[in-house]
């Protein structure tokens, strides 16, 4: 038994994380191929914003709070705008929020082409990751194009939004909304019929439905195990509650399943878009908010491009929140993987951790392969990426 | 001592060694705690619209081997190890691009508990991008300049251990594998 024990490697990757938004420390115990056990330690970017919130006033956090996350950073706006709207019982105008949910869904495109092009990345299929990329430039320049900015859009004011769309641009963007469909629509055949892809999508990583309501898994990861999860749906907030939204759903619950999931949320994206734009009402687009903000405890939910997203805020009556509280989506499907893990193949990894889609836009992690007997061994991230394309070659 | 030949030979090979080096130089990109939106557009300058890769620099995935280390992000206290791991790992000419307004000076970030704020306080910067985040065209143009400081031969910065940085200690840190 002890001899047997003794084999058993474990392997660790992160936490040297280049370009991820919440590093984690995995270690994977192996015993041969197959994955046994897995754990994750997180915190390598841990900046303290929370903390900073409560020293810089409602207007500076909102700034501060975008920079949670660099993919998703309008939702993050939105949660806290929204929260602290609600405690100062102001409502913004229907226009604002009509924007606010067109910036949400162009966010939701960007964010997943580009999870898109890394998890095929990840897969060693390159060339469909420059393809995405090359699309996902399109959203970048609408983005762009409305809000100044290709990252950080700052579309969001207290009381509303600062930027308003025009003939011109909607014309536009609708325009791009068909060049993206019919790309999509590519990346569908590619995903459910392309045989090498299946390979190492179809059948792995399977999470079933109790598992991933036990697990609290959200966003594309519950759903495509046949979770009802979907706050747009649930429990509509802003623009959403005009314009509402289909949920996708999947029930195989497999990798294949995340990718279909995703991909079927890029057409409920471009079909809310146009509706948006066909039936945004002029008037106002933002209305006046005092710069104290009664006291109160508010909590704020969203759906961001990977699940829901928790804010509660809590205002002491001064210009400065008493405390924020943020909850990430990634966070909550990190748990997730631990579990989606055991049982599979180490080559499995690579992409069983884009599956769940973490902010993944990292390649440069390293490896250590340690064990009792033997020197340990590094290996990369970019290695073992090459270690799972090899092993299914 | 040298003969004259041999000091020939030597700046004869230097020459080419940085004729090389200047073509083609491979970067390494670390995260140091930012917010991901300058690493995306650091990838996205390898993407199809962008492409640096036709000026020669590649991206890629080991320190040992990498010219330019193109950091980004305010140097989380719980990344700065690894950040002076990394910078160490590196083989000798070594150049470093600060991307972002969080690796120039905190940015956002700027009084957080956990950040030190400036990247050159921790490693020997040489060129600064600013921006948050900087336009993938910034950080194309960010590299050029370098590539053009070291035509006009410019030297590498000397590294020193910083030692003003609270609760850290190099020795204690480094003396893991590397
Ligand atoms: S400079 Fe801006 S975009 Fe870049 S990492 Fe910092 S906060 Fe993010």
């Amino acid at each position: 038994m002890t001899e047997a024990k003794k084999e058993k490697f474990i392997v660790p990757i992160g936490p040297q994380h280049p370009a991820l938004k919440e590093p984690g420390n995995f270690e994977f115990t192996v015993d041969g191929e197959i994955v046994t056990d897995a754990t994750v330690r997180l915190g390598f970017v841990h900046r303290g914003i929370e903390k900073a919130c409560e020293t810089r006033n409602y207007t500076q956090d909102m700034y501060l709070l975008e920079r949670v996350c660099g993919i998703c950073s309008h939702v993050h706006a939105t949660a806290f705008v929204l929260g602290v709207e609600k405690l100062a019982g102001v409502q913004a105008p229907p226009r604002a929020e009509a924007i606010r949910v067109l910036a949400a869904e162009l966010e939701r495109i960007h964010s997943h082409l580009l999870w898109f092009g890394v998890a095929a990345h990840e897969a060693g299929f390159d060339t469909l990751f420059m393809y995405t990329w090359r699309d996902r430039e399109v959203v970048m320049d609408i983005l762009e194009t409305l809000s100044g900015s290709r990252v950080h859009y700052s579309v969001n004011i207290l009381g509303g939004v600062k930027i308003d769309i025009d003939q011109k641009l909607s014309d536009l963007i609708k325009k791009d909304m068909d060049f993206l469909e019919e790309r999509t629509e590519h990346y569908m055949k590619v995903v459910t019929t392309d045989e090498t892809f299946l390979g190492r999508t179809r059948g792995i990583g399977t999470l079933s439905r109790d598992r991933a309501k036990l697990l609290g898994a959200v966003g594309p990861t519950a759903r495509a195990s046949g979770v009802k999860r979907d706050v747009r749906v649930n429990a509509p907030y802003s623009g959403y509650k005009e314009f509402p939204v289909k949920m996708v759903i999947d029930q195989t619950g497999d990798l294949e399943a995340r990718f279909v999931v995703r991909l079927k949320e890029l057409y409920e994206s471009y079909r809310l878009i146009r509706e948006i734009l066909e039936k945004i009402q002029p008037g106002e687009i933002s209305t006046r908010i005092k710069r104290k903000i009664p006291e109160g405890e508010v909590i704020s939910r969203v759906e961001a491009p990977r699940g829901e997203l928790f804010y509660f805020i809590k205002s002491n009556g001064t210009e400065m929140p008493d405390r924020v509280k943020v909850r990430t989506p990634s966070l909550c499907n990190w748990g997730t993987i631990t579990d989606v893990a055991v049982g599979h193949k180490l080559a499995d990894m690579p992409m069983l951790l884009a599956g769940i889609d973490p902010c993944f836009s990292c390649n440069d992690r390293m490896v250590e392969i340690r064990s009792d007997s033997q020197p340990s061994q590094m290996m990369n991230w970019d290695g073992l990426r090459k270690y799972g394309i090899e092993y299914y070659k | 001592m040298r003969t004259d030949s041999e000091n020939y030979y030597n700046q004869i090979v230097n020459k080419l060694k940085n004729w090389a080096r200047i073509n083609s130089p491979w970067a390494i990109h670390f995260n140091s705690g930012s917010c991901n939106g300058c690493d995306i557009e650091i990838l996205a300058t390898l993407t199809p619209r962008y492409d640096v890769e036709r000026l020669g620099i590649k991206l890629q995935g080991s320190p040992r081997h990498a010219d330019v280390l193109i950091a980004t992000g305010p140097v989380t206290l719980q990344a700065l190890d690894r950040l002076i791991r990394v910078y160490e790992q590196m083989p000798d000419p070594k150049y470093v691009i600060a991307v972002g307004s969080c690796a120039l000076s905190g940015g956002v970030f700027d009084g957080c508990y956990s950040v030190i704020g400036d990247l050159n306080k921790v490693i020997p910067v040489d060129v600064y991008i600013p921006g948050c985040p900087p336009r993938p065209e910034a950080i194309i143009f960010g590299v050029v300049q370098l590539l053009d400081s070291l035509k006009k031969g410019k030297k590498p910065a000397k590294f020193v251990v910083p030692n003003d940085i609270p609760d850290f200690k190099l020795e204690e840190k480094s003396n893991g594998n590397n």
